[in-house]
């Protein structure tokens, strides 16, 4: 095999040998909870590292914390696609990342928060008001032809929804993406 | 006093003695201040050649190289020397001037987003936003860009806010809670490695660029030959041991001798201080040094392990980290004997495949005698920069550098163009010592307008173009790996390179008999002010050796 991108090699390249790349490839989502000092820009650099290295963020918070210096991001990296350790390594080297903290699934809450805007006309509503209790979703919007619920959980709860929502017919969705904060008593 | 003023306080507590930069609208306020600011400045003819001064001069002295540029196309010719100074680690703040603050975001005449463009390449950046952030903002970026593993820093300052009256004290107290270099290395680890060198029978030490930033090029050739360490430097770490030298391979990778590729492919443990196994060193990867395990010693974490996996990491400088080596090593009483092997499989490279070329029959001028020529006419003593392309891989072949910062190249972006400005740059810095540049008749065209600010300012660089009227690298390319088909390669004969210094205001000189080489080097050498010289060398020849890309370092050929 030749390496990828070698001005040198004339043979065209397979996908397969597109898409393999070198790194420790740990197969798991990740969370990664990052402490960030509260300056412009602070953003782009981190989304622009992520493209820059080639890797996807699957989703990305931002939030004050308790001191108004410092935000929190939160964000989630697949790591069957991504070497974990080359994200953080990275992002370690951003002058305004304070601190990161790759959360260990089994010790962390996560939350995420949806809003469903669905069809719902008549005997149908009914059906979906159950649903969305059996899901402790809350109904914060009626009219004629549509409800729409909100529901809080992890992201499997709230993909288990929309797959639930979706046959009567599913308007738009909201999702925020995770936040996450370790158990126990020590800070995230 | 005016944020400027201040500008020019906070260099001259950072001990800054000259910046390199071009004025426009947006830095005008920056630019009165020079005017009694007490910082010598060196007017460009083009940013990007002041950026690349700002590096020469760095990577000459070691110290932080200053750029300035104004907003919109001045700050956007600075994106090729602050990309190649990330790529070679090089310590440079770059200061640009940005339009006025109420016209940011509205396309305002010469604006760009200097600060979004170059987030990518900068090792850090500040956008100025209150002009009493400038001094701390300056004290910041000196810090940032000097320590740790260096690299490029960027302020960006709006032109209304440059014009701001503020107070100004030197910063002392930089306050950076998200950046703390390690420096120091671990002491257990270092024992380990300590314990895996002294158990080792085939063991290389492989060095690069990160020595020299370090200044740690001592305490390297002390560890060397505290025992018989064979040592291969890469481009950018060539000088940091002295060569020629029993225990120098000469450079490894692409380009390098048999001797430094064949003793890493057998290798049983290889040493990394401040290197990176970048492709061009590693070929194919999967196929590199296969029988060896892996110290790597690097001041940035995120070079360990990302190409090849370490067996033992550390994390610290190479200066701290190899004195303190040594102690571990020295205790553990190791017979250098042990050795003898290994040695006697490196001597045999050596004497198989010495590098070398066929010389001419008649007067033409190879390239590779070319550097043996200005080898023999400097002593070896010159500051030599280069730009990209076969001269600078015979450049790093045959001139046997004997200490470091004296070989001042683009490594990692591989940027033509920068030899000549980098040359400049190195000579302002030291002013005492010879400073020669090899350049390639494509490349120095990319900034030979410095040649104005070089006579202008009695900067004397030796310019010797190694003129074989190809873009020569990729014609190399083009006969080996693309049936010969030379696409757009051909440069021909212009310009005069004569006629095009002696326009500058330096002198012109032209070198075709390989006879009176040495002799026309050192009358080239000895004229005063600036010089270049075009010298014809066989306009096809070929760098050799070399492992073509994408393979093994036992498939190296020619």
């Amino acid at each position: 095999m030749s390496v990828m991108g070698e001005p040198g090699t004339k043979e065209p390249l397979s996908l397969e040998e597109l898409q393999a790349s070198t790194g420790l490839r740990t197969g798991r989502k990740h969370v990664l909870s990052i402490l960030v000092e509260n300056k412009s820009g602070v953003l782009t650099r981190i989304a622009g590292l992520f493209a820059r290295r080639g890797f996807n963020i699957d989703t990305l918070t931002v939030g004050p914390t308790d001191d108004e210096q410092i935000s929190r991001v939160t964000l989630t990296v697949d790591g069957a696609l991504h070497p974990i350790d080359q994200v953080t390594k990275q992002l370690h080297k951003l002058i305004n990342v304070l601190k990161i903290r790759d959360l260990e699934p089994s010790d962390t809450v996560t939350r995420e928060l949806a809003l469903f805007k669905v069809s719902a006309e008549g005997a149908q509503r009914g059906e979906l008001m159950q649903i969305a209790e059996i899901f402790r979703g809350k109904v914060v919007d009626v009219t004629k032809r549509s409800v729409i619920v909100e529901v809080t959980g992890t992201t499997e709860k709230i993909e288990a929804f929309e797959g639930m929502v979706r046959p009567f017919g599913l308007i738009e969705m909201m999702r925020t993406g995770e936040i996450a904060i370790s158990r126990g008593r020590s800070e995230t | 006093m005016r944020a400027v003023d201040a500008v020019m306080e906070g260099l001259k507590a950072e001990g800054v003695d000259v910046v390199f930069g071009l004025p426009g609208g947006a830095n005008l306020p920056t630019y009165d201040a020079f005017v009694n600011g007490g910082v010598r400045h060196i007017l460009v003819r083009h940013e990007a050649g002041g950026g690349h001064a700002a590096q020469g001069y760095a990577k000459a002295t070691g110290k932080v190289g200053v750029a300035f540029a104004t907003s919109g196309p001045g700050a956007t010719n600075l994106i090729t020397p602050i990309c190649d100074a990330m790529m070679d680690s090089v310590p440079v703040v770059f200061i640009t001037g940005q339009v006025r603050t109420e016209l940011l975001g509205t396309d305002g005449f010469q604006e760009a987003d200097t600060l979004g463009i170059t987030i990518p390449i900068v090792k850090h950046s500040f956008m100025i936003q209150d002009p009493r952030e400038i001094p701390r903002a300056i004290h910041e970026a000196f810090y940032i860009a000097r320590s740790g593993r260096p690299g490029p820093v960027l302020i960006d300052i709006p032109q209304d806010l440059s014009r701001g009256e503020i107070e100004y004290e030197p910063v002392t107290d930089v306050r950076l809670p998200g950046y703390q270099p390690t420096t120091e290395g671990n002491q257990k680890q270092i024992r380990q490695a300590a314990k895996a060198l002294a158990a080792a029978q085939r063991p290389v030490i492989y060095a690069g660029g990160g020595v020299v930033n370090a200044n740690a090029s001592e305490e390297l050739v002390e560890f060397a030959t505290c025992d018989r360490f064979p040592v291969t430097c890469t481009l950018m770490g060539l000088g940091a041991f002295p060569a020629p030298h029993p225990q120098w391979l000469g450079m490894l990778g692409m380009h390098g001798t048999r001797a430094a590729n064949y003793a890493m492919d057998e290798a049983d443990l290889i040493c990394a201080v401040g290197a990176r196994f970048d492709d061009r060193v590693t070929g194919k990867l999967s196929e590199f040094a296969p029988h060896a395990k892996f110290i790597h010693i690097d001041v940035d974490p995120a070079e360990i392990s990302k190409n090849i996996p370490a067996h033992i990491p550390i994390v610290g400088d190479a200066k701290h980290v190899l004195a303190k080596l040594l102690v571990e090593y020295r205790a553990l009483g190791v017979d250098p004997a042990r050795l003898g092997a290994w040695w006697e499989r490196i001597e045999g490279w050596r004497e198989k495949y010495p590098l070398g070329f066929e010389d001419s029959a008649d007067s033409e001028i190879k390239p590779q005698y070319m550097i043996q020529a200005l080898y023999e006419a400097t002593k070896g003593e010159a500051i030599v920069t280069s730009d990209v392309g076969q001269h600078q891989m015979w450049t790093a072949q045959y001139y046997d550098f004997p200490a470091p910062r004296r070989w001042i190249n683009s490594g990692g972006l591989g940027t033509m163009g920068f030899g000549l400005p980098a040359a400049m740059g190195a000579a302002v810095g030291c002013p005492d010592r010879l400073v020669c540049c090899v350049a390639g008749d494509g490349s120095v065209q990319m900034n030979a307008q410095e040649l104005a600010t070089c006579a202008q300012n009695d900067i004397p660089i030796k310019v010797f173009i190694m003129n074989n009227g190809y873009l020569g690298m990729v014609r190399q390319w083009q006969e080996l790996f693309w049936d010969g088909k030379y696409s757009h390669v051909d440069t021909g004969e212009f310009p005069d390179f004569v006629k095009l210094a002696e326009a500058y205001g330096a002198t012109g000189m032209r070198f075709t008999d390989k006879a009176t080489l040495v002799a026309d080097c050192k009358r080239a050498i000895a004229t005063d002010g600036p010089v270049v010289v075009d010298v014809r060398v066989t306009r096809e020849e070929n760098t050799y050796p070399m492992i073509p890309a994408g393979q093994a370092a036992r498939e190296m050929v020619g």
